[in-house]
């Protein structure tokens, strides 16, 4: 009877200790579990400063060698180590906007297409086929407007443009020059294609969004088709569509393998759109590892530096719109 | 009469929008398809064994991308082991402990920022702090330069598909004594265990056709090697050089590796697609 007692007292004191073990055991790894999630969250802002640190350090030389006037001189001789980034900001921006004035119509239209017109059957195909094309690295495209592109551009499309649009008062001053076939124009084509299957998914996306109701309402009352999208669908949707834009913009600015290929790497400032250029992305790629001598890689650190703080800025726009679009659809 | 007229020039209007739609609809898809047409006719000439098994030629002679094939896959691995952990844990945080943190939006917002920032400030920010401080290009700063990119990427995905797990998964389990880690690991990733490999698919598909990232950090290496500690050849690499060479043959090899860099994209990303959405019924 003792015996059982104690026997069962000290079992009773053994599960106890080995509870009160197994507990903080537990605890123990759900603290470490718990501040190993923390950590990587934070490592996520470590990489973005680190990121903004590094190149600021790396560009430190060349800002310090050519002060504010780095943002204003086109000049970028390696030779006598003077580099302003004039001609390749000029490049970045202007192969970015052209490429948006193709691309942001066409993918709107594409996406009334998708959420109006097109028939059911082919809607999900359709849908997913642009999905897939958003995915395929740029590289591609870069080979295919080198080798496909530039040559058609060349012998057909450059010609005519100079011969009919480069007559005319005010704005034939873009389209002259031969026609090189590689240079500005072709690069803003390129990047228009790139980023079409993005712009496109997410108008669709935020077309889908709209509330049946609405539209249904307005086709009960009689609308057309071009109606409902440009009075409904529209107005209700513009600020994520205005987020879905930039975020193209986003992407074509920092875009660097097609543009490297196509754009003709020439240090120029030139009026005409046919005449080769570069971009920020497409210099670095080009030189970098070409580039010798402290300033000059610092004033391709600097280049990157500009292009991070442009694209972040855009960026946080395009976020900031699409949050407030899911706010108010959510 | 006035309105016989605006009757029929919104009907004119209703017809030019509809054209356009059409017109525009075909044109996209069209270059698009077209893109991936000449890509197939010019990889498909080139595509033989030796591809897969000789190194990558000198200008003139015959040869293959096997060097590039394997620096390729040794990164994206590295790339995917550095990455995906970090990538998970910090979803995890999001969406587990901090759901409603302070830190939990900054971060949720800086990580979209990465999602879509220049991959080419990436490869400037790895060559900043790896290159110059070893001194020499290697395969391993490739590598991490590629798991930066990772990161962001099953960030988002692992966060979003947390989200999605009911919480009375997570209340049951709790209720049954379970402590917040069990829970998190025995519940809340097994629930969302298919949207997580599909970050992870799609991280994979987005880095294996980087090539800007690569061009300053791993470099190229034209012979054959597996050493982390130089430089190494990958596949977009060579493309972007060969394709830019004057050789013919050398720009035939280029569209070959384009060709077979796509595949594996459009396969990766068609996997991670099927994987969703077999979930989803």
């Amino acid at each position: 009877m003792v015996d059982l007692t104690i026997q069962s007292r000290a079992v009773g004191d053994a599960s106890v200790a080995s509870r009160a073990k197994t507990l903080t055991r537990l605890q123990l790894t759900d603290n470490v579990f718990r501040w190993a999630t923390r950590l990587c969250a934070i490592g996520v802002l470590v990489i973005l400063s680190g990121v903004i640190l590094s190149l600021i350090h790396g560009s430190l030389p060349a800002l310090q060698a050519f002060g504010f006037g780095f943002l204003t001189t086109a000049v970028w001789n390696p030779v006598t180590e003077n580099f302003g980034a004039l001609a390749p900001i000029y490049g970045t921006l202007v192969t970015s906007l052209i490429a948006m004035a193709i691309a942001v119509p066409l993918g709107l239209l594409i996406a009334m297409f998708l959420t109006e017109l097109c028939p059911m059957f082919l809607r999900r195909p359709i849908g997913i086929a642009i999905e897939l094309l958003a995915g395929i690295p740029s590289i591609i495209y870069g080979i295919w407007g080198l080798f496909i592109f530039a040559p058609f551009l060349q012998q057909t499309v450059q010609p005519f443009l100079i011969a009919t649009l480069g007559n005319v008062p005010g704005i034939g001053f873009l389209f002259q020059g031969p026609p090189y076939g590689i240079g500005i124009l072709t690069a803003s084509l390129i990047l228009a294609i790139m980023v079409l299957p993005f712009i496109t998914s997410i108008s669709r996306d935020v077309f889908e969004a709209v509330p049946p109701v609405l539209k249904e309402a307005a086709y009960g009352m009689g609308c057309t088709t071009w109606e409902v999208v440009r009075y409904v669908v529209l107005p209700y949707t513009r600020v994520g569509v205005i987020g879905g834009v930039m975020l193209g913009l986003g992407r074509a600015l920092g875009e660097t393998m097609a543009v490297t290929f196509v754009v003709g790497n020439a240090h120029r400032l030139s009026s005409s759109i046919l005449a080769p250029g570069t971009t920020i992305s497409a210099t670095i790629a080009n030189e970098f590892t070409e580039a010798v001598g402290e300033l000059y890689t610092s004033s391709l650190v600097s280049l990157g530096l500009i292009l991070f703080v442009i694209t972040f800025i855009v960026l946080a726009a395009a976020r900031y719109m699409l949050l407030r679009m899911e706010r108010r659809v959510g | 009469m006035a309105d016989k007229a605006l009757y029929s020039s919104r009907k004119r209007r209703n017809g030019i929008a509809t054209v356009l739609s059409y017109g525009s609809a075909g044109l996209g898809v069209g270059v698009l398809f077209l893109v991936l047409a000449v890509l197939l006719w010019k990889g498909f000439s080139g595509l033989s064994v030796a591809v897969f098994t000789e190194m990558t030629p000198p200008p003139g002679s015959a040869g293959g991308l096997l060097n590039a094939i394997v620096g390729s896959l040794i990164m994206t691995i590295l790339a995917v082991v550095f990455g995906t952990p970090i990538g998970i844990l910090a979803g995890t945080y999001m969406a587990e402990y901090g759901r409603h943190d302070r830190l939990t939006s900054v971060v949720r917002f800086i990580n979209d920022i990465l999602l879509s920032a220049p991959s080419i400030v990436i490869g400037l920010f790895i060559y900043e702090i790896m290159v110059v401080r070893m001194g020499h290009f290697s395969g391993i700063a490739g590598a991490i330069a590629l798991a930066v990119i990772v990161v962001p990427v099953v960030v988002r995905t692992t966060e979003d598909m947390l989200l999605l797990v009911p919480n009375p998964l997570r209340e049951a389990a709790s209720a049954l004594g379970m402590p917040r880690a069990y829970v998190i690991r025995h519940v809340a990733y097994r629930a969302a265990k298919a949207g997580i490999v599909t970050g992870v698919l799609l991280a994979v598909a987005r880095i294996s056709g980087e090539t800007a990232p690569l061009l300053f950090t791993a470099l190229n290496n034209q012979f054959w090697s597996t050493s982390l500690n130089g430089p190494l050849a990958s596949l977009p690499v060579v493309i972007y050089q060969f394709a830019l060479s004057p050789y013919a043959d050398w720009q035939n090899l280029a569209w070959t590796g384009a060709l077979i860099i796509t595949f594996a994209v459009l396969t990766l990303s068609i996997a991670a697609r099927a994987l969703t959405s077999q979930k989803g019924n």
